[in-house]
């Protein structure tokens, strides 16, 4: 495991060829399915399938921040129900105008986010415990204040579910809000000190907590960024789905991992991009969107789910020990 | 698990303070029991027994395998798909005609070769088992679909439902509740009493001197994940027998529930550490905590908090524990403490016959 | 909040009025015992539920009894087992319950039975032999017809490509209607009409839109999406509404006139139905209490009556132990503001 980690550099390499690969891939398999369901290739539906992975996508870069530092957060389906019917609620109630309820909601994220935070980097409790506990913590709140009120679409103030159905220039404002996250989020992991952390702590903790790098506080700010950014994909969720109750987003954390990990984010920690995960994110939209179009069945959506997370860090597995082995070659060893 | 670590590992003296967290157990259970009299006249009815003990079973049988996983250090997420494939396959073969035994033996063949595909990626490939049972609990659970689809199977023989819900004759305890204490008997010896199981906490306290003191690392784990899918198909066909029905989505979320328990049984999440009567009095503390709320009218939401905040809580309270202890030593002058993420070769490399039982 | 104001069409509850707290609302039946029910839905996050519980809560206040929900957060038999059980150790009078799996409650509910406890079931029917009486909400061949009937009324001229968006592939009732729906298409009247597709949204907000979504993008030529559930067919109102396609595809279906208010007047959803949730809790809670104080047996044939429902005329228990509440109500702009569920 420790060998894996020698790779970061090289590693990031592949992560490139996997946005390179996963973007033929999608042309590729779009021209297929075309060929059978010409109605996959109109703008309504083109714009529809990345304005749905949109919301996954800006969840699954908060994820891929955390996967980075050798964590995963498996709280965030919740994160983003709890924040997806607040929002809601607090809109229907008329306690919070639009602005505010938005940012109400990514403050809420966050806040629980930290909570996820203390427990991984003070605490020290490993990553996959504590967020399964708040998985399920999270999720009993929502449920808690919930019960069984449903916030319609009407309870929502007049064209707050605009975005969702709106472009600029003809790409959907969804879409704009996810490019310029990544491209943010791609500056400070490749231009700043902490992105430069991230990586460190990621790719060989050891090493990192040697060099003097606070990895605690590295591994907490991922885990705040993942739940505000969890809290606005459930900002996102309520524009996009307009009825909100207590189960929103229940079983979307296979879709957000798998996403970070099919765009090549190692699980491994220490390598992996932001456009990768987002690019992750499409593929998945795009394989949900096909199925029904090309006449299979919704069932093997959850199973092609499973096979592709497989594929990918079997894939990333195979390549790792291949680069290893040529190196090994070359050093002479 | 290594993979999604900062933390720092634990090492206590595991001999003594696991005899003191099993104290606890027995401690907290006495405690609930008492509460749960307190809140509820029915509490303590043979009834009642029967039913909190029934409602837990699939998740106590999963509960073992997985027991013997942690303490390798690994995990497996998809035991409640292997369940729900199980289930789906049983309804399956049953309605195509296959008579009963046979397409149980063939479940249970079905659910070891699933487990076979995850311990041959974790231990063969080197994956790590978080995102391969991860990927495999999407893949299980979509094979269970494709296989059955949305229906329901229901028209099994009485004699096979009866298993599941019937009670030892003359008792109140439930078959399911004979199966989990036969398997939980066997398991323990093979984890306390013989060289698999020494094995198992050598790999799991460092795999590394464990392979190179000759422990076939790869082939035990094999062997963990080829049990927890064959186990898991056996909890699938336990809970189809007790629903009286087949269905695709049988078990789904119940992962949870067995990691919680096996965690709050005193395993180590780190691996190297545990033991299966911890397990088996947690599991009968969390049966009796969850009847408990029930009966007191808690709601479900109430009962899933508390049960994150259990999980979350069995690990931080050793944790930090141990850090307080490791704090006093420090100021006792001993040496600074180990810094966060300690690779497991660098840490005390504990003999062989060290073991916890 | 969920309580009618006002309502028009027979089976409506009328107001509680002075008759509230006599006992006398129980069809003159003897002095009702004060029951304790244990409420059980399929899951206790779905607002039909909750709707339904209004009227159970009404009818308990009325006679002094106790209601104690129970139930899971999502609609499955596993989960609703450990409920029945608990309920059977803690002796309640009564359990009304709308079953998540006929076949795999039923041993629960048998024991629950063998133990003195009366079960109603309502909205979703538990196997036959594990329930004293079942409450069906609505006679099923007469929502088929109906279900028919406006999608070809909302249909140009009758013809034309239409889809049918239902919860759970598994759930009886929804797959009654279906099949219902489909023989009353197979005549002449409706021959211009092709039902080009069944998909299944599992009550969830979330999988019924996007199932919606993907029937727009599927069958361009789509006039009419049926959904004979409450949350398809808000989830299918709103994906028409907001694709800007409220002109030529219509959506009709089962739902609460609360949420398709403004569906109706957009001219979304211009007529869709359902029969009145909270009188269905209502008349459980009744024959529950009937049930209890051995004024009915379930038997078939037994006959009684329910003040306010059925215009007080007596109802029927019919072959299985089926009571049936009335029909369904059919909701368009004249009458959808008089609801109030």
């Amino acid at each position: 495991m420790t060998a894996a980690t020698r790779s970061g550099q090289r590693l990031g390499a592949i992560a490139r060829q996997r946005e390179l690969g996963l973007l033929v891939i999608l042309v590729v398999l779009g021209a297929a399915v075309t060929l059978r369901a010409p109605q996959f290739l109109t703008i309504a539906n083109l714009s529809q399938v990345s304005v749905l992975a949109s919301v996954t996508a800006v969840a699954a870069l908060g994820e891929a921040l955390v996967i980075l530092t050798r964590n995963v957060d498996l709280s965030v389906e919740a994160t983003i129900g709890i924040v997806a019917y607040v929002v809601a609620v607090t809109l229907e109630s008329h306690t919070f105008s639009a602005p505010v309820a938005i940012l109400f909601g990514i403050g809420l994220g966050l806040l629980l986010g930290i909570v996820n935070g203390v427990l991984v980097a003070f605490l020290r409790v490993p990553s996959i415990v504590a967020t399964l506990g708040t998985l399920s913590v999270f999720r009993g709140i929502d449920y808690f204040i919930a019960g069984s009120h449903q916030v319609p679409l009407a309870g929502l103030p007049e064209g707050f579910t605009d975005p969702a159905r709106s472009d600029v220039f003809g790409v959907p404002v969804f879409v704009l809000v996810t490019v310029i996250l990544v491209a943010i989020g791609t500056v400070i992991l490749r231009s700043t000190r902490f992105g430069r952390q991230v990586y460190a702590v990621g790719s060989n903790p050891e090493a990192a907590a040697i060099l003097g790098i606070p990895s605690r506080r590295v591994v907490f700010t991922a885990f705040a960024a993942c739940g505000a950014l969890a809290g606005l994909a459930g900002v996102m969720w309520v524009m996009e789905f307009g009825t909100i109750n207590g189960t929103a987003a229940t079983g979307a954390v296979l879709a957000i991992v798998a996403a970070a990990v099919v765009g090549g984010v190692n699980i491994f920690g220490g390598s992996g991009t932001l456009a990768g995960a987002a690019l992750g994110a499409l593929f998945l939209g795009f394989v949900a969107n096909a199925l029904p179009l090309i006449g299979l069945s919704q069932f093997y959506l959850q199973a092609i789910y499973g096979a592709v997370i497989l594929a990918a860090v079997a894939a990333d597995a195979l390549i790792l020990r291949r680069l290893q082995r040529s190196r090994t070659r070359r050093s002479g060893r | 698990m290594t993979a999604v670590t900062t933390s720092a590992t634990p090492r206590f003296g595991w001999t003594r303070s696991l005899a003191r967290w099993e104290t606890l157990l027995v401690v907290a259970l006495l405690g609930l029991i008492v509460l749960g009299n307190a809140l509820s006249p029915f509490f303590l009815t043979a009834g009642n027994f029967a039913n909190l003990i029934a409602a837990l079973m699939e998740v106590a049988i999963m509960a073992l395998p997985m027991t013997l996983i942690v303490i390798a250090g690994e995990i497996d997420l998809s035991v409640e798909s292997a369940a729900g494939l199980a289930s789906a396959l049983l309804g399956f073969l049953w309605m195509s005609h296959v008579p009963l035994p046979i397409a149980i033996l063939i479940v249970l063949a079905v659910g070891a070769l699933g487990g076979l595909l995850n311990g041959l990626l974790i231990a063969r490939g080197g994956l790590p088992s978080l995102v391969v049972t991860l990927g495999t609990l999407a893949l299980f659970r979509g094979l269970a679909l494709i296989v059955l689809g949305p229906i329901g199977v229901s028209d099994f023989p009485e004699a096979f439902t009866a298993v599941g819900f019937g009670h030892v004759p003359g008792t109140v305890i439930p078959w399911p509740f004979v199966i989990f204490l036969v398997l939980a008997v066997v398991l323990a010896v093979v984890l306390h009493r013989t060289w698999i199981g020494r094995h198992i906490y050598a790999i799991g306290k460092n795999s590394g001197a464990a392979r190179y003191s000759g422990v076939r690392v790869a082939r035990v784990k094999v062997g963990l994940f080829m049990l927890s899918g064959l186990i898991a198909a056996l909890a699938g066909i336990i809970l189809t027998s007790r629903l009286s029905s087949a269905r695709a989505d049988a078990a789904q979320g119940m992962t949870l529930t067995v990691v919680t328990v096996v965690l709050l049984g005193g395993v180590n999440i780190f691996g190297g550490s545990g033991s299966i009567p911890g397990v088996v009095l947690a599991v009968i503390a969390v049966a009796v905590m969850q009847n408990a709320l029930r009966l007191a009218s808690v709601t479900v939401e109430v009962q899933s908090i508390a049960l994150g905040l259990l999980l979350i809580l069995s690990v931080v309270i050793p944790t930090s524990a141990h850090r307080a202890k490791s704090a006093i030593e420090r100021v006792r002058g001993g040496r600074p403490p180990p810094p966060d993420s300690v690779p497991r070769g660098e840490q005390r490399i504990p003999s062989v016959e060290e073991e916890p039982s | 909040m969920l309580m009618f104001a006002a309502c028009s069409g027979g089976g409506a509850t009328t107001a509680p009025g002075g008759s509230g707290a006599a006992p006398s609302t129980a069809g003159g039946s003897a002095a009702a015992a004060k029951i304790t029910v244990g409420y059980l839905p399929k899951d206790i996050v779905n607002q039909y539920f909750a709707a339904a519980k209004t009227g159970v809560d009404k009818a308990a206040a009325e006679t002094g009894g106790t209601v104690k929900q129970v139930g899971p957060n999502e609609a499955k038999a596993d989960l609703q087992i450990p409920f029945i059980n608990d309920l059977t150790t803690q002796k309640v009078s009564a359990i009304i319950v709308s079953a998540d799996g006929k076949d795999e409650v039923a041993p629960a509910l048998k024991a629950a039975m063998a133990a003195g406890i009366k079960v109603v079931g309502f909205d979703s029917s538990p196997a036959v032999g594990a329930y004293n009486v079942f409450v069906n909400q609505v006679d099923f061949s007469g929502v088929g017809v109906n279900l028919a009937d406006w999608a070809c009324e909302l249909a140009p001229s009758c013809t034309g490509d239409i889809a049918i968006l239902s919860a759970a592939a598994t759930a009886t009732n929804q797959n009654a209607w279906i099949d219902l729906m489909k023989t009353t298409l197979a005549t002449d009247k409706y021959k211009g009409l092709k039902l080009v597709d069944t998909v299944y949204g599992d009550d969830d907000a979330t999988k019924s839109t996007q199932q919606a979504q993907t029937l727009l993008t599927k069958y361009p030529n789509l006039k009419v999406i049926v959904a004979p559930t409450t949350v398809g067919i808000l989830a299918a109102a709103q994906v028409v509404k907001q694709a800007g396609k409220s002109d030529s595809i219509k959506v009709t279906g089962l739902g609460f006139p609360n949420d398709m208010k403004p569906f109706v007047k957009d001219g979304t959803s211009p007529v869709f139905g359902l029969w009145s949730v909270p009188d269905l809790g209502y008349l459980s809670f009744y024959v529950a209490q009937k049930l209890v104080s051995g004024e009915i047996t379930g038997k078939e044939g037994e006959t009684f009556t329910v003040k306010g429902l059925n215009n007080d005329k007596p109802y029927t228990i019919g072959k299985d132990g089926v009571v049936i509440l009335g029909p369904a109500f059919r909701f368009d702009k004249t009458n959808v503001d008089n609801f109030n569920f």
